[in-house]
């Protein structure tokens, strides 16, 4: 009995914890700033798309957006290729390299990507790829590769030797085999470490804000900082923004549950 | 096969990493050039940065908060909801969803709900007629660093829930059965059994939140910015500082070598501790 009442009031607690702050959010998009302090969890006094229609009008959330894109899409594509193709030479790789190239990208899961702000800094101030997108794409792809390589190895390793005899025999090349067996074998691994990905990169702050100042380079995380006010943040437009930011991760969330569960997981779990 | 990972992989993280080593080694404003110090940037950091020690002080106690507390609430959720019922998979769908938005937003609907004039939580206490009890949560020295490691845990919690779910779904029911048999009470059951075998488990969420908090740079910097008077700064911020608001690239350096010392040393500590654990209660 205690122990019902205990487990159905933490569970309600957290539950309301989760649910008040994102009822806030997706109502506050609809109101004026003075109903959201006033009264934030009420509904708003007419439902209209004024803030969004401001927000498009401004034009400092469009650009950022189809920036967010560009970057998560090329570096989620490019690190999902190279790190296949890398994983699938370890997992067949027997000899000593197989086991070099492991411990090699091993390193990169010790050493946290941040520590390497300055030299990378330093590094695409001379290349010329600070303000650049495909600056930001080499970044993502350069702190994402180890742990994706990790990921992938363990589920190559996973399909049945037989598998890749059988198709030696039949005279495929390397190549051919991690593009006919491999690949279409680990799909949904490749689904979930995509959407891992996908979440770091159209999340990442720390890379864009060091190496993007030009407006129309921003993305997304580094816009929505910028609508925090130096006295006073409009609460209204930044909760609007926070919506339109997160949509592509609710959408993925909502359509693609499973894949995106077992992607947030897997980095964990491998890791 | 390997060629394009390793290349990249070479060029923009290995060679930076070594890079840094050598900036480290260095006193350089980023204009002028970089002079040769030594190891004055450690000894420096080691023996007379009072605030480097504070911050490095924050973080370990940022990181003792959030994983115990992180590690201890998804524990007792993922056993409420070990289960595959309705009721139980849509508060699993629920409690995962701050996970899915970014750290940025996050930090900042957090500020909102902390402002100490219309902030949610403020209004609610007191509404409440708790009126005592409505601070300045991230504008208080005493309070940020606190504030932000409960942001932290709502961030994540149902992260670690879904990974305690599925560790917890491999214990074999039967065991659960012949203590109930026995008359086990659940807290018998718990220490006995849940805890013991979800050892593993326990050990991957520590790690994995360790990671995580060391991490925290985006909700520092959206929320406080490592402030007031550095109440909530972590090595990370600090090393952003350093170097990009103060321009001394040397020092940063040398932080980050630090920071790369204090997580082998955290990660090495638990694993040796975690592993004892388990061959003990084995």
């Amino acid at each position: 009995m205690m122990y019902k009442v205990f487990k159905n009031t933490m569970l309600s607690i957290f539950a309301l914890a989760v649910i008040v702050p994102s009822s806030i959010v997706v109502l506050g998009a609809f109101k004026k700033d003075n109903e959201i302090y006033s009264n934030p969890l009420a509904l708003p006094k007419s439902w209209n798309f004024n803030n969004f229609r401001t927000l498009i009008h401004e034009g400092n959330v469009f650009t950022p957006f189809k920036n967010s894109v560009i970057v998560s899409l090329f570096s989620v594509a490019i690190t999902l290729l190279f790190a296949s193709l890398a994983a699938y030479g370890i997992a067949r790789m027997t000899t000593i390299t197989g086991r070099m190239l492991f411990m090699l990208f091993s390193l990169g899961l010790a050493i946290p990507g941040q520590v390497n702000i300055i030299p990378i800094y330093h590094l695409f101030v001379k290349l010329h790829l600070t303000n650049s997108l495909v600056g930001l794409i080499l970044v993502n792809i350069a702190l994402t590769l180890p742990i994706s390589i990790f990921i992938l190895t363990s589920f190559f390793k996973d399909i049945p030797k037989e598998m890749y005899e059988v198709a030696g025999i039949d005279g495929a090349g390397h190549l051919r085999i991690y593009r006919s067996i491999a690949l279409p074998l680990s799909r949904p691994a490749l689904g979930a470490t995509g959407i891992f990905l996908f979440v770091i990169c159209w999340n990442d702050l720390l890379y864009p804000l060091m190496l993007i100042t030009q407006l129309d380079k921003k993305t997304l995380p580094l816009t929505l900082i910028d609508f925090r006010g130096e006295f006073a943040t409009s609460y209204s437009m930044l909760f609007t923004a926070i919506m339109v930011a997160s949509v592509p991760m609710i959408a993925m969330y909502i359509f693609m549950q499973r894949s995106f569960i077992a992607g947030l997981t897997a980095g964990a779990v491998k890791g | 096969m390997a060629l394009p990972a390793v290349a990249v992989y070479s060029f923009l993280y290995l060679y930076p990493a070594v890079q840094n080593l050598l900036y480290a080694t260095e006193r350089w404003d980023g204009v002028t050039k970089p002079q040769q110090v030594g190891l004055h940037n450690f000894v420096h950091l080691a023996t007379s940065d009072d605030l480097f020690r504070r911050i490095v002080g924050n973080n370990i106690r940022f990181t003792l908060i959030v994983v115990i507390f992180q590690t201890a609430f998804s524990l007792l959720f993922a056993t409420f909801l070990l289960k595959n019922t309705k009721t139980t998979i849509f508060l699993r769908v629920i409690y995962f969803f701050p996970t899915i938005l970014s750290s940025v937003s996050v930090g900042l609907i957090w500020t909102f709900l902390y402002n100490p004039n219309f902030g949610f939580i403020n209004a609610t206490l007191k509404a409440m007629g708790l009126n005592s009890l409505a601070l300045n949560w991230l504008g208080d020295t005493k309070y940020s660093l606190y504030a932000i490691a409960v942001t932290q845990i709502w961030f994540h919690t149902g992260q670690m829930v879904i990974i305690y779910v599925a560790g917890l779904q491999q214990i074999p029911a039967d065991l659960y059965e012949a203590a109930e048999v026995d008359g086990a009470t659940r807290w018998q059951q718990f220490k006995n059994i849940t805890w013991p075998m979800a050892l593993p488990t326990t050990a991957v969420v520590v790690a994995y939140t360790t990671i995580q908090s060391f991490r925290a740079f985006d909700l520092v910097y959206s929320m406080t910015q490592g402030g007031p008077q550095n109440s909530s700064d972590l090595i990370v911020t600090s090393i952003y500082n350093t170097a990009f608001a103060s321009f001394k690239y040397g020092y940063a350096s040398a932080q980050s070598v630090v920071l790369i010392l204090v997580v082998l040393l955290v990660t090495w500590l638990q694993r040796r501790t975690l592993r004892i654990d388990y061959g003990v209660k084995k």
